[in-house]
């Protein structure tokens, strides 16, 4: 595992940064909970009826008033967001850095096999969304408890749950398109992140545009649909995470005879 | 045995040549020189050997195993010094020897220690803070410290002080002595000269010549030096004429009786004829295609 812990040393200071940022900012949300709280009735008569920004967000399915549907809008667009364009960062530069950066001719031409160095740079990128998700999962408990409020576990866990699937997904199709890059991976990473994020919102939007939910999985990890139902959209959950296998198998296919400059 | 052994090997970058049906054979425990200008196709057919890019077509083994199948267990006995060494910002010299080492599964921090000294390298500065030179020896400790039976280097002089190269020679020497293989791709000629036993000349993607350093000098072309005023146009075989302040500077490839009979007629203050250097047969090739 040698390449794996070269990648986290390499990339340790800025899953830290995303980590804490995203933690903290989800932190103020859930600190500003108990004044919400207390102004329930007119902000939820004041975010139920704003149009289509109202659709958009999903802001009339859920009660303000309560944790997790404050947490499931609020926090959930921070955690959403943010991990994905986290996600997509880490994947799509994990290969696509080496030629970038002129060190593929240092890593290839040791005996280490590509799909070996394939291997080990997914298993990075996957245990950097996971630490991210367990450090703002641990900031979200933290916070809560410090505002004494009740957790309603079962669906901040989903939500959880569906933000980290979200992110290995959009990582599986932004390690695919890495395998085909040479440089400038960053601004592809986030526009695949940004695209999806508003596919989703357009769909919300827009009765005839419901089939994006099919393509972004914003559409399984949308927190007003997960507290309002208590589940996740199976369907839509497998739909992406076989887009997400299929961008690591384009990866694995493309990488491993790909010729290096 | 053969350590290196190419048949037909050719490479296209689309419709580009890269390299055209490359038959070339290197022993074992030879110091075989690789000449060619930039663009000839040097890194091209190191890149392949080393599977950095895929072959077009044709066949090649190094160290008797598959660069396609068995490219592991290649990579494992071969150390590679790149033309322009790049390293991971943020790390320290010992940081990527040992990443190095740890990528090959093998701790060499004796022999690591000892090239460094040798080389001189602080290995506790950070890559980013080296100059150029100093990571062509960063490189050179990667390229040598887990002892490869087969050394392939690009260029390995570029930027490398005198000094350094004699020292960086040496160990290459030793090491050569020990039974090491090592490729040296270049277009300084004089390296070649000096250090190699044998040599290819590669233009435009093919192989022109393969011989021993020795015979690839020996040519019947003469460096032809006169002191004195003549007029040799005449002649047909003549080559990179110079002017000099006392006379006339050629390279002469034609019967050495011409050659007198025109010199004959006139008066001359002095004759030298020498064997053309490595350099000026290289030129040779370049400008004719092959036969000197």
């Amino acid at each position: 595992m040698v390449v794996v812990r070269h990648e986290l040393k390499q990339s340790r200071v800025s899953m830290a940064a995303w980590s804490i940022a995203i933690g903290i900012l989800i932190a103020v949300c859930v600190f500003m909970f108990p004044e919400m709280k207390e102004e329930m009735n007119g902000i939820n008569r004041v975010f139920g009826s704003m149009g289509s920004f109202t659709d958009a967000f999903g802001m009339d399915k859920v009660n303000f008033g309560t944790f997790s549907g404050f947490y499931s809008v609020e926090c959930g667009n921070i955690l959403g967001l943010g991990g994905a364009l986290f996600a997509a960062l880490c994947a799509v530069g994990a290969l696509a850095k080496e030629e970038k950066d002129h060190t593929a001719e240092f890593l290839l031409t040791h005996p280490v096999g590509r799909v070996r160095i394939i291997t080990e740079k997914l298993i990075a990128v996957m245990f950097q969304i996971i630490v991210l998700n367990i450090v703002v999962y641990g900031f979200t408990i933290g916070s809560a408890a410090i505002i004494k409020e009740e957790i309603p576990w079962k669906e901040i866990n989903l939500l959880h749950l569906a933000y980290l699937l979200l992110q290995i997904e959009i990582a599986g199709i932004c390690f695919g398109i890495s395998a085909f890059l040479r440089r400038g991976s960053m601004g592809i990473g986030l526009g695949v992140a940004t695209i999806m994020y508003f596919l989703n919102l357009i769909a919300n939007i827009s009765e005839s545009a419901d089939f994006l939910k099919y393509i972004t999985p914003f559409g399984y990890a949308e927190g007003s649909d997960i507290v309002a139902n208590v589940s996740l959209d199976r369907t839509l959950v497998i739909l992406g995470m076989a887009y997400g296998v299929i961008g690591i198998i384009i990866a694995y296919v493309k990488y491993s005879k790909k010729d290096i400059a | 045995m053969n350590v290196i052994e190419t048949k037909g090997l050719t490479k296209y970058y689309g419709k580009a040549r890269g390299i055209i049906n490359l038959d070339l054979t290197v022993q074992e425990g030879e110091f075989f020189g690789f000449i060619g200008p930039n663009g000839a196709g040097k890194s091209t057919t190191i890149r392949t050997l080393l599977g950095l890019i895929q072959k077009s077509r044709g066949s090649a083994r190094v160290l008797g195993k598959d660069i396609v199948s068995e490219k592991k267990a290649i990579l494992a006995q071969v150390g590679y010094l790149p033309s322009e060494a790049v390293f991971y910002s943020g790390m320290r010299v010992k940081e990527v020897i040992k990443l190095s080492a740890d990528l090959r599964r093998t701790n060499c921090r004796n022999e690591a220690r000892e090239l460094c000294d040798r080389l001189e390298l602080d290995t506790s500065k950070r890559v980013e803070e080296l100059s150029f030179g100093n990571r062509k020896k960063v490189a050179i400790v990667c390229a040598l410290q887990h002892k490869p039976r087969l050394c392939i280097l690009d260029e390995p002089t570029s930027g490398l002080d005198p000094l350094m190269q004699h020292e960086f020679f040496e160990i290459l020497k030793e090491r050569n002595a020990q039974g090491t293989t090592v490729f040296l791709s270049s277009h300084v000629l004089s390296e070649v000269q000096r250090n190699c036993t044998r040599a290819a000349i590669i233009r435009e993607g093919r192989l022109i010549a393969c011989d021993s350093v020795e015979s690839l000098s020996r040519t019947k072309a003469k460096r032809i030096h006169i002191q004195g005023h003549v007029d040799v146009t005449e002649l047909s075989s003549t080559r990179d004429m110079r002017q000099t302040e006392s006379g006339i500077d050629f390279l002469y490839g034609g019967d050495i009786n011409d050659l007198l009979a025109v010199l004959s007629k006139y008066h001359i203050n002095d004759l030298s004829v020498s064997e053309p250097d490595l350099e000026e047969i290289f030129m040779h090739y370049y400008e004719d295609g092959g036969e000197a």
